[in-house]
This record gives C-alpha cells, structure tokens and sequence, in this order.
C-alpha cells in the first residue's frame, strides 16, 4: 500500500451503516461531544483524526454504547444502525457490542489461551452448537486477522506472550469472532512498530470488504493509507467530513487545513 | 489548544550547565549526604527490628526446648487381677497398681509415707494411661507389662536441671531423700527423656507433665474454619458489590468509610458484641470454637473486604474493555475475567487476615474460651480453648513446668502463623500477575 492508491481511491455510492444526528456527550459538566452528526457507510474504512482530547475515543465509543460503562457519561442525539435507533430502551447494549466489535489502543488479550481469547465471543452468545463449530469458529477469525499462520501450532498458549503486533491482531481475530458487521478500531497501531503497523494497516483494508470499519488514528498518513473517508474533530465538534482524499489535498476548513499540515496538535 | 497556532520553541537554544560552577559540586556533595543519612537509617531500623526479633525467638527458643522432652520412668507394672475386673477394665483400681509398682522400684522403703512420697515421683496421670493400655488390650491384665509413664513436675524440672540442689532444703520444692530417691532410679536405667509427643496429643491438664496442646489446636482449627467459611463468601461478595455494582454515592462513601473504620476497632469490642449479640441474644454456647469463629470472622471480614476491593481495582481496566468489548455482561465480565485475576490477590489478604485472627486473644477471653477444659472438642460447638487462650491460661498457671510449656506453646503459635504467612507469599508469587 503506498499513496499511489490515493488517488485511484474513489467512493462509488454505499449504503449508510451508522447515522449519527446531533449526538452530544457529557462526562459530567464537560461537554466532550458537540452537535456531531455524521453518516457512516459500509464497506468502507472511515478514519476520525484530530488533536488530542478533541473527542473521537468518546465519539467513537458511542456507536457501540460502551460509554454506557462510563458512571458519569450522558449521550443525547441520534445514533441509527441500519435505520434502527441504538439508543432505544429495548436495544441490549450487550447485544450490540456482539454486533459492534471493538479493538483498542493498547493489545489487551485475555490472560487465557489464544484459542481462549477467540473463543471467548462466539462462547457467551452461544454461535457455536458443538466443539468443532467453535474450532471452525475460531479458525476462520484468525485467518481474519492475519494471524493463523503464526499461531495454529500454539492455540494453547497464554495470548499474553505474543509480541505486540500479535497480540493486536488477535484482538482484531477477537473482535471479528462474534460476527459483528461493524468494527471500531481506537488507534490499534499506535503501540506498534512500523512492520506490524503495515500488516494491521493490510488487515484493515481486508475487513473492509465485509465490514464497515472506523477507525480513530493520530497518524496522518496511516489515516491516508487506509482510509475512504475522514472526518476531522476539533475540540468536540466534527470539523470537516468527506473523503479522504479531499481532506487531505483540498481542505475546507482552515482549522482542517491547520491540523493536517502540522500546525495544531 | 486554545492557541491554534502553537508556538514551536526555539530549539537551537539549548540548556547550558557551567560544570565547573562550585555551586553544583555543593548541591551534589549534600544530596550524597542525604542519601548517605536515609540509607543508615534505614539500615538501623531493621537492624533494631531484627535485633528485637532475635531476642523474642531466641528467649522462647531457650525456655520452650525444655518442653518438648518429658522425663518418663520405666516400671514393671503388674495388671493385678484383684483390680481390675476383666467385665469393665475402665473401672480398675490403678492407682493401687501403679502404687504397687512404685513399692517394686523401690523394695527397701517400709514406712509408709515415705512410699507415698515415693509415689509422688510417677505422675498422677500414669493410672490413666495404664488403664488406656488395659482398656485397649484386655488380655493383658494378670500379666506383668514394661510401661513408661511421665514423671510428675517437680522430678521432670530436676532432671531437666532447673530444680538447683544447692538451694538449703527449706526453700526447695523437693526434700533430700526425694531427690536421693530419684538419683536411685536415674541410676538404675529407668529414667529417660523422650519426645514429649503429649505436647500435641494431650488436652489441657492440671498437670504440667500431662498437659497438650491438641484441645487448643482443634479449637483454633473449628474457629479459624469457621471464620473462613463466613467471613470468605461475606467478604467477598460485599467487596464485589462494592467496587462493581455499587452506585458511587454518599450512602458508598459512607459505608466505605465505616469499614476502613471497621477494621481498626480494638478487637476487644468485637468480643463485648459477640458476649452481647452471640451469647446474650441468640443463646449460643460459651467458649465453642464455632462462636470464637463467628467473632473472629466479624474481625476479619473488613481485611478481607479491603484487600479484595484492593485487588479487584488492581485488574487493568483493559481487560475490563476487551471483555465488555466483545459483549460480555457486567456479571461475566466481573465473574469471568476480574475475579480470577484478582483471586490471587484475595487469597493472600485473606490468608493474612486468618493469622491475624489465629493469634487473636482478647475477644476469645470474652468469650469464654479461656476455660479450663481437659477434653479435645469433638465438635465446633463443644467447648474448648485455642491457641492464644490456652498460651494465657498457662502463662498464668503457678506450676513450674508451665513455664516452658507457655514458651513452647508460643512457638507452636508463631510456627503457624509462619506457615501461613509463607503460603500467602508462595501464592502471591505464583500467580503473580501475567498480563
Ligand atoms: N471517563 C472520562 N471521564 C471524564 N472525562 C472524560 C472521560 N473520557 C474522556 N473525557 C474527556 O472527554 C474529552 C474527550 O476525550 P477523548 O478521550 O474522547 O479524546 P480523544 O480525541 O480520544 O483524545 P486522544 O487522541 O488523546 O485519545 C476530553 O476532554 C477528556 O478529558
Ligand atoms: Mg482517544
């Protein structure tokens, strides 16, 4: 992958996965998200950067209600998943998560096997019948995630003791167990190094085909790299959001401007 | 973030240091000189604590060794059919038996109260254990057995050397043809000093030779076993309640604070609500093991509340997301994940609060478990002692040979609270976190 694809980078029309309308949140007092409204498709890879604290983490964990978790976290607005509203009272938020997948900054593989850690999932909603679907299960998520071929003699070792990049591409293989037709990815390279970078970054642009990925970044050109759309936050309001490719060559809005040549951050 | 245009510091002025400027050497020569100053302190403060530690083991050591060997006399005990009736061996007239064989170590003697004092020599408790042997084995009565049975105290501090001869014969505690008597024996071969194996096995006694330690074991085993059992589960459901599911509000805050409270109230008051709440209201009985336990536990609860909370917080909250992350409910995320990586934690803080309980005295006191009881408790609910009242029981006994049986009881204690302590260790380092 090199910038070459940047420019033969064009989105055909797609169907709209996620409909955000007006979505503020609060941490307390703090109003961390402000009026953000914002339409994402499937099968694409849409990237959220901006400054740090800026409030794609707390956008980003909206869309599969893990703010919830959060004592003193208040979301209002509009968040619609395939027209159906997420935030309504008979949605199980434990439900949606399944449907939602998450992978996180920092690798966090369960202290279990590796054959655990994807297991884990399809385990507590109950998608596997008997031993060999799981198996089967388990297999087709490590493939996903790029990692099989590194780990199918050892499934029964600690997920803990693989280097950092194999750790993130089993949360990734994790993350995909459950079937979810969303991914939402909080700067999964950032405690990576550039090779593992490049392999997640891979993996990323694979998901893409069956999945509709967000994913928030603090590196320019990985949000480049990878991405179909972009959309810029500043100080909780969502700046900017288009394509990636005229974000980055053509900007709109100053602060945009500002930010992604280096002047804000 | 508020200057959108920040500024870029100028980076071609960089910091210079002069190290040459006396200044510097001075601040360094004195903060050597500090550190020079805490590492001694430091040293000294374990040396002293250390030193103290010497000394406590090192006195129990030299007065508790003497108490675990007890001085026996070997006899040619004749079972006379005349006293004892084969039908109820039990019932036998053994003192009469051991006073006949005392009468056969010693042929020459006629008077009579010199025989009795003669007798004096063999514990009080040799009948007993002569009719054990009957009772075990009733073929052997009309037979002449070899037993050896305890000498009572005063011969065991003689043979032991802490009975001085030297002292004038008024103020010692045995007269001269005692002592001549026993020389005798010890001459002949009859006396030696065997494990005293009746340190574990026996109850408590009047007696110092006779008396054991196995009541006051069983009775801090019933209650230990029983503080673990309710103050385990208790603790660590409200640990978990609190620190997962409990709303933070002014009521948590509230009750957190008591219980850090908790924790340091005087262990005598837990006795006085057990004396009022245990045995005043519900009627439960004095001195059980079970009852020391359910005071103990109320002791032990809020160290295992705190240091489950403490372990509980300790789990990384990334586990906590990936689990939720996958759509894990709040009760398997708890369950599945945070507990099991918290239990060693858990473990270890409640080992320690059950050692903490093991040498706990001042609430068993108030519960009675202070008794004088000669029979190891059959069940929790029968009364007996444990391990602490029983080591004040005898530290406040008059008899000689208590002396060292309070030292060795002591030792028996700190060898628990050792191993318990070395368990909590052993299992912190095992399962020593591994994320
Ligand atoms: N759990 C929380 N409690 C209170 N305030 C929070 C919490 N999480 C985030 N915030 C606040 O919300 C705002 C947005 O935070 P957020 O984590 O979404 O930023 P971010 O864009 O992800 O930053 P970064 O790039 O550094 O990860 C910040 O001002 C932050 O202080
Ligand atoms: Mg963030």
């Amino acid at each position: 992958m090199n910038d070459m694809t940047r420019l033969e980078r064009k989105v055909d029309q797609k169907t709209i996965k996620i409909s955000a309308r007006d979505v503020q949140v609060f941490y307390g007092e703090t109003h961390a998200i402000k009026d953000v409204s914002v339409d994402i498709l499937d099968n694409t890879v849409t990237a959220f950067i901006g400054p740090s604290g800026c409030g794609k983490s707390t956008f980003l964990r909206c869309l599969n209600r893990m703010n919830d978790t959060i004592d003193i976290c208040r979301v209002e607005g509009k968040i619609e998943m395939d027209g159906a509203d997420i935030y309504a009272k008979r949605v199980d938020p434990v439900q949606l998560r399944a449907q939602v997948g998450m992978v996180f900054q920092k690798p966090n593989p369960f202290p279990k096997s590796i054959y655990d850690n994807v297991a884990y999932g399809p385990r507590i909603h109950g998608l596997a019948s008997n031993k060999a679907e799981l198996d089967e299960i388990v297999e087709k998520a490590l493939r996903r995630g790029a990692i099989w071929d590194e780990v199918k003699d050892r499934l029964d070792e600690p997920g803990t003791g693989l280097s950092g990049g194999q750790q993130q591409r089993l949360c990734i293989a994790r993350a995909v167990a459950t079937a979810p037709e969303v991914l939402l990815m909080d700067e999964p390279c950032s405690a990576l190094d550039p090779i593992a970078t490049a392999q997640v970054e891979e993996l990323i642009d694979e998901l893409r085909r069956d999945y509709s990925v967000v994913i928030v970044t603090h590196s320019m050109q990985q949000a480049a790299r990878v991405s179909q759309k972009t959309a810029f936050f500043h100080l909780g309001n969502l700046v900017e959001y288009g394509d990636t490719g005229d974000i980055f060559t053509n900007p709109e809005d100053p602060r945009t401007e500002s930010y992604i040549t280096g002047r804000i951050g | 973030m508020t200057d959108m245009q920040a500024e870029r510091g100028d980076t071609s002025a960089t910091l210079r240091i002069n190290w040459s400027d006396p200044a510097i050497g001075a601040r360094l020569a004195r903060r050597k000189r500090r550190q020079f100053w805490l590492k001694g302190l430091g040293l000294a403060a374990i040396s002293v604590a250390f030193a103290m530690l010497f000394i406590l083991v090192g006195s129990l050591l030299s007065t508790g060794y003497q108490a675990f060997r007890q001085t026996h006399v070997a006899m040619e005990v004749r079972l006379d059919p005349a006293h004892i009736r084969a039908d109820n061996p039990a019932r036998g007239n053994f003192r009469a038996i051991v006073g006949e064989a005392v009468a056969n170590l010693f042929p020459e003697i006629e008077d009579r109260a010199d025989l009795r004092s003669a007798t004096g020599i063999v514990s009080n408790g040799a009948q007993f254990i002569i009719r054990d042997r009957v009772v075990e084995n009733p073929d052997l009565i009309g037979q002449t057995i070899r037993v050896e049975v305890p000498v009572s105290d005063n011969y065991d501090q003689l043979a032991k050397g802490l009975l001085d001869r030297d002292t004038p014969e008024e103020h010692r505690r045995l007269k001269d043809d005692e002592i001549a008597r026993f020389d005798q024996l010890a001459e002949a071969g009859l006396i030696s000093k065997p494990l005293n194996t009746a340190l574990l096995t026996n109850a408590d006694s009047r007696f110092p030779e006779l008396a054991g330690l196995k009541g006051a074991l069983l009775g801090s085993f019933y209650a230990l076993m029983t503080c673990f059992l309710l103050a385990f589960p208790v603790g660590i459901g409200a640990a978990i309640y609190l620190e997962e599911f409990a709303p933070k509000n002014r009521i948590s805050d509230l009750i957190e604070i008591n219980i850090n409270n908790l924790a340091a109230v005087p262990s005598v008051v837990f006795g006085l609500l057990a004396l009022a709440v245990f045995l005043g209201w519900f009627g439960l009985p004095r001195s059980a093991p079970f009852v020391g336990g359910m005071t103990l536990a109320l002791m032990t609860l809020p160290t295992i509340i705190i240091a489950t909370r403490a372990a509980l917080k300790a789990v990384p909250p990334s586990i906590r997301e990936a689990a939720l992350g996958v759509g894990a409910s709040r009760q398997q995320v708890v369950f599945g994940h945070v507990l099991p990586l918290a239990m060693p934690g858990i473990l270890t803080g409640t080992i320690i609060g059950l050692a903490q309980a093991l040498g706990e005295t001042a609430p068993l006191l108030l519960i009675g478990m202070n008794a004088f009881i000669t029979s190891a408790p059959e069940t929790p609910f029968s009364s007996a002692t444990a391990l602490p009242t029983q080591i004040f029981i005898w530290a406040d006994s008059p008899e000689r040979g208590f002396v060292s049986r309070t030292s060795a009881a002591i030792l028996v204690l700190l060898g628990f609270l050792i191993a318990m302590n070395a368990l909590a260790i052993f299992l912190r380092s095992k399962f020593e976190r591994k994320w």
